[in-house]
Protein backbone atom coordinates (compact mmCIF):
# COMPACT_ATOMS: atom_id res chain seq x y z
CA UNK A 1 0.00 0.00 0.00
CA UNK A 2 2.60 2.59 0.62
CA UNK A 3 5.85 2.00 -0.53
CA UNK A 4 9.18 4.13 0.34
CA UNK A 5 11.98 3.74 -1.84
CA UNK A 6 15.88 5.28 -1.05
CA UNK A 7 13.79 8.41 -0.04
CA UNK A 8 15.96 11.46 0.78
CA UNK A 9 15.21 15.08 1.23
CA UNK A 10 18.33 17.73 1.40
CA UNK A 11 17.16 20.69 2.83
CA UNK A 12 20.62 23.21 1.76
CA UNK A 13 23.87 21.88 3.11
CA UNK A 14 20.97 19.36 5.85
CA UNK A 15 20.38 16.18 5.19
CA UNK A 16 16.91 15.53 6.86
CA UNK A 17 15.73 12.21 5.04
CA UNK A 18 18.40 10.33 4.04
CA UNK A 19 17.57 7.19 1.72
CA UNK A 20 14.47 5.80 3.73
CA UNK A 21 12.95 2.41 2.70
CA UNK A 22 10.19 0.82 3.99
CA UNK A 23 6.50 -0.43 3.07
CA UNK A 24 2.93 -0.72 4.81
CA UNK A 25 1.00 -3.03 3.94
CA UNK A 26 -3.05 -3.56 4.05
CA UNK A 27 -3.82 -4.16 7.38
CA UNK A 28 -0.79 -2.69 8.80
CA UNK A 29 -0.37 0.24 11.25
CA UNK A 30 3.23 0.94 11.13
CA UNK A 31 4.28 3.20 14.07
CA UNK A 32 6.85 5.81 13.21
CA UNK A 33 9.51 7.00 16.04
CA UNK A 34 11.87 9.05 16.55
CA UNK A 35 13.46 12.31 18.37
CA UNK A 36 12.13 15.92 17.24
CA UNK A 37 14.03 16.58 14.44
CA UNK A 38 14.95 13.22 12.87
CA UNK A 39 12.87 13.59 9.92
CA UNK A 40 9.28 12.45 10.42
CA UNK A 41 7.20 14.90 9.51
CA UNK A 42 9.57 15.73 6.15
CA UNK A 43 9.28 12.43 5.22
CA UNK A 44 4.90 12.00 5.86
CA UNK A 45 4.89 14.89 3.96
CA UNK A 46 6.90 13.79 0.91
CA UNK A 47 4.78 10.32 0.58
CA UNK A 48 2.07 12.69 1.07
CA UNK A 49 3.01 14.77 -1.65
CA UNK A 50 2.97 18.09 -0.12
CA UNK A 51 6.83 18.57 -0.63
CA UNK A 52 9.09 16.76 -3.25
CA UNK A 53 11.80 14.75 -2.37
CA UNK A 54 15.30 15.44 -3.24
CA UNK A 55 15.77 11.54 -5.29
CA UNK A 56 13.82 8.60 -4.02
CA UNK A 57 10.14 7.51 -4.97
CA UNK A 58 7.22 7.02 -2.86
CA UNK A 59 4.30 5.05 -3.98
CA UNK A 60 0.74 5.00 -2.96
CA UNK A 61 -1.37 2.19 -3.72
CA UNK A 62 1.21 1.42 -6.39
CA UNK A 63 1.05 4.68 -7.93
CA UNK A 64 4.05 7.23 -7.37
CA UNK A 65 3.46 10.34 -5.91
CA UNK A 66 6.04 12.19 -8.07
CA UNK A 67 4.81 10.91 -11.08
CA UNK A 68 1.22 10.99 -10.94
CA UNK A 69 0.29 13.40 -7.36
CA UNK A 70 -3.16 13.77 -8.38
CA UNK A 71 -4.25 10.57 -8.46
CA UNK A 72 -1.91 9.21 -5.76
CA UNK A 73 -3.43 12.23 -3.24
CA UNK A 74 -6.93 10.41 -3.93
CA UNK A 75 -5.90 7.53 -1.88
CA UNK A 76 -4.57 9.22 0.96
CA UNK A 77 -5.95 10.68 3.90
CA UNK A 78 -3.55 13.00 5.93
CA UNK A 79 -3.15 14.77 9.26
CA UNK A 80 -0.65 17.14 9.50
CA UNK A 81 1.30 17.65 12.86
CA UNK A 82 -0.35 21.06 13.66
CA UNK A 83 -3.52 19.67 12.99
CA UNK A 84 -4.52 22.77 10.29
CA UNK A 85 -7.73 24.21 10.05
CA UNK A 86 -9.64 27.50 8.43
CA UNK A 87 -10.68 28.61 11.66
CA UNK A 88 -12.97 31.20 9.81
CA UNK A 89 -15.33 28.10 9.24
CA UNK A 90 -18.25 25.47 10.95
CA UNK A 91 -16.81 22.32 11.65
CA UNK A 92 -19.30 20.75 9.40
CA UNK A 93 -18.72 23.98 6.34
CA UNK A 94 -14.79 22.55 6.77
CA UNK A 95 -15.94 19.03 6.45
CA UNK A 96 -18.06 19.55 3.25
CA UNK A 97 -15.51 22.09 1.55
CA UNK A 98 -12.80 18.88 2.28
CA UNK A 99 -15.28 16.51 0.90
CA UNK A 100 -15.89 18.36 -1.53
CA UNK A 101 -12.58 19.07 -3.16
CA UNK A 102 -12.20 14.89 -2.78
CA UNK A 103 -14.89 15.18 -5.59
CA UNK A 104 -17.76 13.82 -3.40
CA UNK A 105 -21.21 15.72 -4.12
CA UNK A 106 -24.66 15.25 -2.56
CA UNK A 107 -25.74 12.58 -0.53
CA UNK A 108 -22.56 10.65 -0.70
CA UNK A 109 -21.19 14.25 0.51
CA UNK A 110 -23.17 14.27 3.05
CA UNK A 111 -22.99 10.94 4.22
CA UNK A 112 -19.37 10.94 4.29
CA UNK A 113 -19.67 14.32 6.77
CA UNK A 114 -21.94 12.71 9.16
CA UNK A 115 -19.60 9.35 9.55
CA UNK A 116 -16.44 11.07 10.09
CA UNK A 117 -18.76 13.28 12.60
CA UNK A 118 -19.64 10.09 14.24
CA UNK A 119 -16.37 8.46 14.23
CA UNK A 120 -14.57 11.07 15.52
CA UNK A 121 -16.91 12.20 18.48
CA UNK A 122 -18.05 15.72 16.57
CA UNK A 123 -22.01 15.92 16.87
CA UNK A 124 -21.65 17.99 20.12
CA UNK A 125 -19.47 20.62 18.27
CA UNK A 126 -20.73 20.13 14.46
CA UNK A 127 -22.53 23.55 14.10
CA UNK A 128 -19.49 25.25 16.02
CA UNK A 129 -16.81 28.10 14.75
CA UNK A 130 -13.39 26.68 14.61
CA UNK A 131 -11.67 29.44 16.41
CA UNK A 132 -13.58 28.66 19.24
CA UNK A 133 -12.73 25.00 19.42
CA UNK A 134 -10.55 23.26 22.38
CA UNK A 135 -7.11 21.78 21.36
CA UNK A 136 -8.48 17.99 21.41
CA UNK A 137 -11.79 18.99 19.39
CA UNK A 138 -9.43 20.67 16.40
CA UNK A 139 -7.18 18.15 16.44
CA UNK A 140 -10.69 15.53 15.90
CA UNK A 141 -11.98 17.75 13.33
CA UNK A 142 -8.66 17.61 11.48
CA UNK A 143 -8.18 13.74 11.70
CA UNK A 144 -12.33 13.59 10.49
CA UNK A 145 -11.32 15.49 7.48
CA UNK A 146 -8.74 12.56 6.58
CA UNK A 147 -11.16 9.80 7.36
CA UNK A 148 -13.85 11.37 4.86
CA UNK A 149 -12.87 9.99 1.19
CA UNK A 150 -12.68 6.38 3.29
CA UNK A 151 -8.70 6.58 2.14
CA UNK A 152 -7.21 3.24 1.52
CA UNK A 153 -3.86 5.08 3.36
CA UNK A 154 -4.02 6.67 6.43
CA UNK A 155 -1.42 9.02 7.59
CA UNK A 156 -1.22 10.73 10.50
CA UNK A 157 1.55 13.01 12.16
CA UNK A 158 1.28 12.68 15.57
CA UNK A 159 -2.57 12.34 15.71
CA UNK A 160 -2.96 11.99 19.97
CA UNK A 161 -0.38 14.61 20.68
CA UNK A 162 -2.38 17.41 22.61
CA UNK A 163 -5.08 15.10 23.90
CA UNK A 164 -6.09 14.50 27.70
CA UNK A 165 -5.62 10.50 28.42
CA UNK A 166 -9.68 9.89 27.27
CA UNK A 167 -9.02 11.29 23.78
CA UNK A 168 -5.71 9.65 23.47
CA UNK A 169 -7.30 6.15 24.44
CA UNK A 170 -10.04 6.52 21.74
CA UNK A 171 -7.68 8.02 19.08
CA UNK A 172 -5.15 5.08 19.50
CA UNK A 173 -8.73 2.76 19.49
CA UNK A 174 -9.45 4.72 16.01
CA UNK A 175 -6.60 3.93 14.79
CA UNK A 176 -6.25 0.21 15.56
CA UNK A 177 -9.74 -0.16 14.32
CA UNK A 178 -9.01 1.48 11.00
CA UNK A 179 -5.65 -0.31 10.50
CA UNK A 180 -7.80 -3.87 9.59
CA UNK A 181 -9.11 -2.64 6.48
CA UNK A 182 -6.41 0.48 5.52
CA UNK A 183 -2.73 0.97 5.83
CA UNK A 184 -1.43 3.42 8.58
CA UNK A 185 1.79 5.30 9.15
CA UNK A 186 1.80 7.09 12.07
CA UNK A 187 4.21 9.08 13.93
CA UNK A 188 4.69 9.17 17.77
CA UNK A 189 7.12 10.16 20.11
CA UNK A 190 4.91 8.24 22.70
CA UNK A 191 6.76 4.71 23.42
CA UNK A 192 3.38 3.03 24.83
CA UNK A 193 1.25 3.85 21.69
CA UNK A 194 3.63 1.27 20.32
CA UNK A 195 2.20 -1.26 22.08
CA UNK A 196 -1.47 -0.34 22.24
CA UNK A 197 -2.01 0.27 18.80
CA UNK A 198 1.11 -0.74 16.05
CA UNK A 199 1.76 -3.81 14.48
CA UNK A 200 5.29 -2.83 13.36
CA UNK A 201 7.16 0.16 14.01
CA UNK A 202 10.28 1.95 12.96
CA UNK A 203 12.74 4.09 14.99
CA UNK A 204 13.87 7.09 12.71
CA UNK A 205 17.38 9.12 13.85
CA UNK A 206 19.23 11.60 11.84
CA UNK A 207 16.86 10.97 8.79
CA UNK A 208 17.83 6.70 9.28
CA UNK A 209 15.78 4.03 9.83
CA UNK A 210 18.17 2.60 13.39
CA UNK A 211 15.20 -0.22 14.31
CA UNK A 212 12.48 -2.23 12.75
CA UNK A 213 10.01 -4.76 13.97
CA UNK A 214 6.88 -5.70 15.66
CA UNK A 215 7.04 -3.99 19.04
CA UNK A 216 7.21 -7.56 21.03
CA UNK A 217 10.52 -7.68 18.52
CA UNK A 218 11.71 -4.49 19.24
CA UNK A 219 11.33 -4.93 22.90
CA UNK A 220 13.49 -8.08 22.51
CA UNK A 221 16.28 -6.00 21.46
CA UNK A 222 15.92 -3.96 24.29
CA UNK A 223 17.98 -5.96 27.02
CA UNK A 224 15.90 -4.32 29.76
CA UNK A 225 12.50 -5.12 28.16
CA UNK A 226 11.64 -1.61 28.00
CA UNK A 227 10.98 0.46 24.59
CA UNK A 228 12.15 3.75 26.00
CA UNK A 229 15.68 2.12 26.92
CA UNK A 230 15.59 0.78 23.24
CA UNK A 231 14.90 4.62 21.95
CA UNK A 232 17.73 6.24 23.89
CA UNK A 233 20.18 3.50 22.90
CA UNK A 234 19.75 3.90 19.39
CA UNK A 235 19.30 7.50 18.80
CA UNK A 236 20.97 10.74 19.48
CA UNK A 237 20.10 13.30 22.14
CA UNK A 238 19.89 16.65 21.25
CA UNK A 239 22.71 17.09 23.39
CA UNK A 240 24.82 14.80 20.90
CA UNK A 241 23.69 16.32 17.69
CA UNK A 242 24.64 19.89 18.27
CA UNK A 243 28.65 18.79 19.43
CA UNK B 1 -14.04 21.64 -10.43
CA UNK B 2 -12.29 22.37 -7.67
CA UNK B 3 -11.05 25.69 -8.70
CA UNK B 4 -14.93 26.09 -7.89
CA UNK B 5 -14.97 24.35 -4.93
CA UNK B 6 -12.18 26.48 -3.34
CA UNK B 7 -13.64 29.91 -5.22
CA UNK B 8 -16.61 29.10 -3.38
CA UNK B 9 -14.87 28.84 0.17
CA UNK B 10 -12.62 31.98 -0.58
CA UNK B 11 -16.00 33.87 -1.13
CA UNK B 12 -17.95 32.37 1.72
CA UNK B 13 -14.43 33.57 4.08
CA UNK B 14 -15.06 37.17 2.93
CA UNK B 15 -18.73 37.31 3.69
CA UNK B 16 -18.59 35.27 7.02
CA UNK B 17 -16.28 37.93 8.17
CA UNK B 18 -16.69 41.69 8.34
CA UNK B 19 -13.77 41.92 5.60
CA UNK B 20 -15.84 42.02 2.75
CA UNK B 21 -18.48 44.22 3.90
CA UNK B 22 -16.03 46.97 5.66
CA UNK B 23 -14.37 46.88 2.23
CA UNK B 24 -17.54 47.22 0.15
CA UNK B 25 -19.18 50.08 2.51
CA UNK B 26 -15.49 51.88 2.54
CA UNK B 27 -15.07 51.82 -1.14
CA UNK B 28 -18.91 53.21 -1.85
CA UNK B 29 -18.27 55.60 0.72
CA UNK B 30 -14.86 57.08 -0.64
CA UNK B 31 -16.10 56.14 -4.45
CA UNK B 32 -19.26 58.36 -4.45
CA UNK B 33 -18.09 60.86 -1.25
CA UNK B 34 -15.45 62.07 -4.09
CA UNK B 35 -17.58 62.29 -6.68
CA UNK B 36 -19.51 64.84 -4.71
CA UNK B 37 -16.39 66.61 -3.56
CA UNK B 38 -13.30 66.81 -5.68
CA UNK B 39 -15.06 65.47 -8.74
CA UNK B 40 -17.44 68.21 -8.52
CA UNK B 41 -20.10 66.00 -10.04
CA UNK B 42 -22.86 68.32 -9.65
CA UNK B 43 -21.04 71.64 -10.80
CA UNK B 44 -19.24 69.93 -13.93
CA UNK B 45 -22.45 68.71 -15.30
CA UNK B 46 -20.92 66.41 -17.38
CA UNK B 47 -23.21 62.92 -17.24
CA UNK B 48 -19.62 60.67 -18.80
CA UNK B 49 -18.32 59.84 -15.28
CA UNK B 50 -14.87 59.60 -16.51
CA UNK B 51 -13.48 62.15 -14.45
CA UNK B 52 -16.06 62.95 -12.20
CA UNK B 53 -15.73 59.36 -10.43
CA UNK B 54 -14.34 56.40 -12.75
CA UNK B 55 -10.99 58.64 -12.07
CA UNK B 56 -10.74 58.11 -8.32
CA UNK B 57 -11.35 54.41 -8.58
CA UNK B 58 -7.25 53.65 -9.08
CA UNK B 59 -6.95 55.34 -6.04
CA UNK B 60 -9.31 53.80 -3.79
CA UNK B 61 -7.69 50.15 -5.17
CA UNK B 62 -4.38 51.08 -4.47
CA UNK B 63 -4.67 51.30 -1.03
CA UNK B 64 -8.00 48.48 -0.56
CA UNK B 65 -7.02 46.07 -3.11
CA UNK B 66 -4.13 44.64 -0.90
CA UNK B 67 -6.56 44.65 1.80
CA UNK B 68 -8.58 42.27 0.32
CA UNK B 69 -5.99 40.29 -1.36
CA UNK B 70 -3.47 39.86 1.64
CA UNK B 71 -4.72 37.06 3.46
CA UNK B 72 -4.70 34.90 0.40
CA UNK B 73 -1.72 32.78 0.70
CA UNK B 74 -0.32 34.84 3.69
CA UNK B 75 -3.09 33.19 5.89
CA UNK B 76 -2.58 29.89 4.62
CA UNK B 77 1.03 29.43 5.34
CA UNK B 78 0.61 31.19 8.79
CA UNK B 79 -2.41 28.25 9.89
CA UNK B 80 -0.33 25.82 7.77
CA UNK B 81 -3.93 25.33 6.00
CA UNK B 82 -1.60 25.31 3.02
CA UNK B 83 -0.44 21.91 4.17
CA UNK B 84 -4.03 20.35 3.87
CA UNK B 85 -4.21 22.20 0.50
CA UNK B 86 -1.03 20.81 -0.63
CA UNK B 87 -2.36 17.27 -0.08
CA UNK B 88 -5.51 17.46 -1.31
CA UNK B 89 -6.16 16.14 -5.01
CA UNK B 90 -6.19 19.65 -6.20
CA UNK B 91 -3.24 21.21 -8.81
CA UNK B 92 -1.86 24.44 -7.06
CA UNK B 93 -3.00 26.19 -10.02
CA UNK B 94 -6.63 25.77 -9.55
CA UNK B 95 -6.26 27.19 -5.89
CA UNK B 96 -4.87 30.40 -6.96
CA UNK B 97 -7.66 30.92 -9.68
CA UNK B 98 -10.27 29.97 -7.20
CA UNK B 99 -8.78 32.79 -4.63
CA UNK B 100 -8.09 35.26 -7.47
CA UNK B 101 -11.70 35.31 -8.58
CA UNK B 102 -12.76 35.01 -5.11
CA UNK B 103 -11.38 38.23 -4.32
CA UNK B 104 -12.29 39.86 -7.56
CA UNK B 105 -15.90 38.65 -6.93
CA UNK B 106 -15.91 40.89 -3.65
CA UNK B 107 -14.54 43.67 -5.54
CA UNK B 108 -17.39 43.11 -8.93
CA UNK B 109 -19.97 43.16 -6.01
CA UNK B 110 -18.66 47.04 -4.46
CA UNK B 111 -18.13 47.74 -8.34
CA UNK B 112 -21.67 46.61 -9.24
CA UNK B 113 -23.49 48.33 -6.15
CA UNK B 114 -22.06 52.16 -7.13
CA UNK B 115 -25.33 51.23 -9.88
CA UNK B 116 -27.46 54.00 -8.47
CA UNK B 117 -24.41 57.11 -9.78
CA UNK B 118 -25.46 55.35 -13.22
CA UNK B 119 -29.18 55.39 -12.93
CA UNK B 120 -28.88 59.15 -11.78
CA UNK B 121 -26.22 60.26 -14.81
CA UNK B 122 -29.17 58.25 -16.84
CA UNK B 123 -31.61 60.14 -15.23
CA UNK B 124 -30.23 63.23 -15.51
CA UNK B 125 -28.34 63.65 -19.00
CA UNK B 126 -27.91 61.55 -21.97
CA UNK B 127 -24.51 59.87 -21.45
CA UNK B 128 -22.80 57.23 -23.76
CA UNK B 129 -23.69 54.34 -21.55
CA UNK B 130 -20.96 52.39 -23.82
CA UNK B 131 -18.28 54.57 -22.67
CA UNK B 132 -19.51 53.92 -18.65
CA UNK B 133 -19.38 50.13 -19.38
CA UNK B 134 -16.01 50.00 -20.94
CA UNK B 135 -14.63 52.72 -17.73
CA UNK B 136 -16.16 50.30 -15.27
CA UNK B 137 -14.14 47.64 -17.32
CA UNK B 138 -11.23 49.59 -16.97
CA UNK B 139 -11.43 50.31 -13.23
CA UNK B 140 -12.33 46.21 -12.52
CA UNK B 141 -8.89 45.35 -14.74
CA UNK B 142 -6.91 47.98 -12.50
CA UNK B 143 -9.00 46.42 -9.55
CA UNK B 144 -7.72 42.75 -10.51
CA UNK B 145 -4.11 43.86 -11.73
CA UNK B 146 -3.65 45.22 -7.79
CA UNK B 147 -5.35 42.09 -6.49
CA UNK B 148 -3.17 39.43 -8.74
CA UNK B 149 0.26 41.30 -7.16
CA UNK B 150 -1.02 41.43 -3.92
CA UNK B 151 -1.29 37.65 -4.17
CA UNK B 152 2.06 37.48 -5.77
CA UNK B 153 3.31 39.34 -2.34
CA UNK B 154 1.08 37.25 -0.18
CA UNK B 155 3.02 34.11 -1.58
CA UNK B 156 6.31 35.43 -0.27
CA UNK B 157 5.25 36.62 3.25
CA UNK B 158 2.95 34.10 5.93
CA UNK B 159 2.79 38.07 7.33
CA UNK B 160 -0.38 39.84 5.94
CA UNK B 161 1.35 43.24 7.26
CA UNK B 162 4.18 43.15 5.42
CA UNK B 163 2.18 41.39 2.45
CA UNK B 164 -0.05 45.00 2.84
CA UNK B 165 2.40 47.02 2.85
CA UNK B 166 4.75 46.04 0.08
CA UNK B 167 2.05 45.31 -1.87
CA UNK B 168 0.43 49.05 -1.61
CA UNK B 169 4.06 50.06 -2.40
CA UNK B 170 3.61 48.44 -5.59
CA UNK B 171 0.71 49.85 -6.07
CA UNK B 172 1.61 53.36 -5.46
CA UNK B 173 4.51 52.55 -7.67
CA UNK B 174 2.22 52.02 -10.96
CA UNK B 175 -0.27 54.42 -10.27
CA UNK B 176 2.76 57.39 -10.34
CA UNK B 177 4.28 56.19 -13.52
CA UNK B 178 1.94 57.82 -16.09
CA UNK B 179 0.55 60.10 -13.49
CA UNK B 180 0.40 63.49 -15.32
CA UNK B 181 1.96 65.74 -12.85
CA UNK B 182 5.04 62.94 -11.97
CA UNK B 183 5.21 62.47 -15.62
CA UNK B 184 5.52 66.02 -16.01
CA UNK B 185 8.80 66.15 -13.28
CA UNK B 186 10.06 63.52 -15.12
CA UNK B 187 10.00 65.10 -18.50
CA UNK B 188 12.85 67.61 -16.99
CA UNK B 189 15.14 64.90 -16.00
CA UNK B 190 14.73 61.87 -18.73
CA UNK B 191 15.07 61.09 -22.17
CA UNK B 192 11.03 60.89 -23.89
CA UNK B 193 12.18 57.30 -25.19
CA UNK B 194 12.64 56.60 -21.42
CA UNK B 195 9.51 58.10 -21.00
CA UNK B 196 7.36 56.42 -22.86
CA UNK B 197 8.53 53.40 -21.48
CA UNK B 198 7.52 54.39 -17.75
CA UNK B 199 4.30 55.97 -18.55
CA UNK B 200 3.09 52.72 -20.46
CA UNK B 201 4.36 50.71 -17.43
CA UNK B 202 2.19 52.70 -15.26
CA UNK B 203 -1.60 52.15 -14.89
CA UNK B 204 -2.68 55.40 -16.34
CA UNK B 205 -2.33 55.22 -19.90
CA UNK B 206 -3.89 51.93 -19.83
CA UNK B 207 -6.57 53.08 -17.54
CA UNK B 208 -7.47 56.30 -19.03
CA UNK B 209 -7.99 54.46 -22.82
CA UNK B 210 -10.52 52.57 -21.30
CA UNK B 211 -12.47 55.27 -19.10
CA UNK B 212 -12.31 57.18 -21.96
CA UNK B 213 -14.62 54.74 -24.07
CA UNK B 214 -11.51 53.57 -26.26
CA UNK B 215 -10.87 50.05 -26.66
CA UNK B 216 -7.29 49.51 -27.25
CA UNK B 217 -5.67 46.05 -27.86
CA UNK B 218 -2.45 47.20 -26.07
CA UNK B 219 -4.27 47.93 -22.85
CA UNK B 220 -6.27 44.39 -22.83
CA UNK B 221 -2.56 42.80 -23.48
CA UNK B 222 -1.34 45.06 -20.60
CA UNK B 223 -3.93 44.18 -17.97
CA UNK B 224 -4.11 40.28 -19.08
CA UNK B 225 -0.34 39.96 -19.05
CA UNK B 226 0.29 41.93 -15.28
CA UNK B 227 -2.39 39.79 -14.30
CA UNK B 228 -0.82 35.89 -15.63
CA UNK B 229 2.51 37.22 -15.12
CA UNK B 230 1.65 37.71 -11.23
CA UNK B 231 -0.37 34.63 -11.41
CA UNK B 232 2.07 32.54 -12.74
CA UNK B 233 4.44 33.68 -10.39
CA UNK B 234 2.28 33.24 -6.93
CA UNK B 235 2.02 29.57 -8.48
CA UNK B 236 6.18 29.20 -8.83
CA UNK B 237 7.15 30.62 -5.26
CA UNK B 238 4.60 28.32 -4.07
CA UNK B 239 6.57 25.45 -5.83
CA UNK B 240 9.89 26.91 -4.85
CA UNK B 241 8.83 27.56 -1.11
CA UNK B 242 7.52 23.45 -0.80
CA UNK B 243 10.98 22.51 -2.80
Amino acid sequence: MIEVDSLTKQFGTKLAVNALSFTVNKGEVLGFLGPNGAGKSTTMRMITGFIPPTSGEAKVCGISIIDNPSEAKTKIGYLPESAPLYNDMTVVGFLKFCAAIRGLKGTAKNDAVERAIDTCFLSTVASQSIDTLSKGYRHRTCLAQALLHDPEVLILDEPTDGLDPNQKYEVRQLIKRLGKTKAILFSTHILEEVEASCTRAVIVDRGKIVADGTPAELLAQSETGSLTDLFRKVTSSDTEAAA
Amino acid sequence: MSSCTIYKRELSSYFSQPTAYAIIVIFLLFSLGFTFTFGQFMEVGDSSLQWTFLFWHPWIYMLLAPAVGMKLWADEQRTGTIELLGTFPVSTWSAIIGKFLAAATVWLIALLLTFPIVITVNYLGNPDNGAIFSGYLGSFLVCCTFLAITMLVSACTRDQVVCLIVSVSICVLLMLCGYDPVTRELAKIVSPGILEGIVSFGVWDHFNSLNSGLFRMKDFIWFGSAIFVCLLGTSAILSAKRA
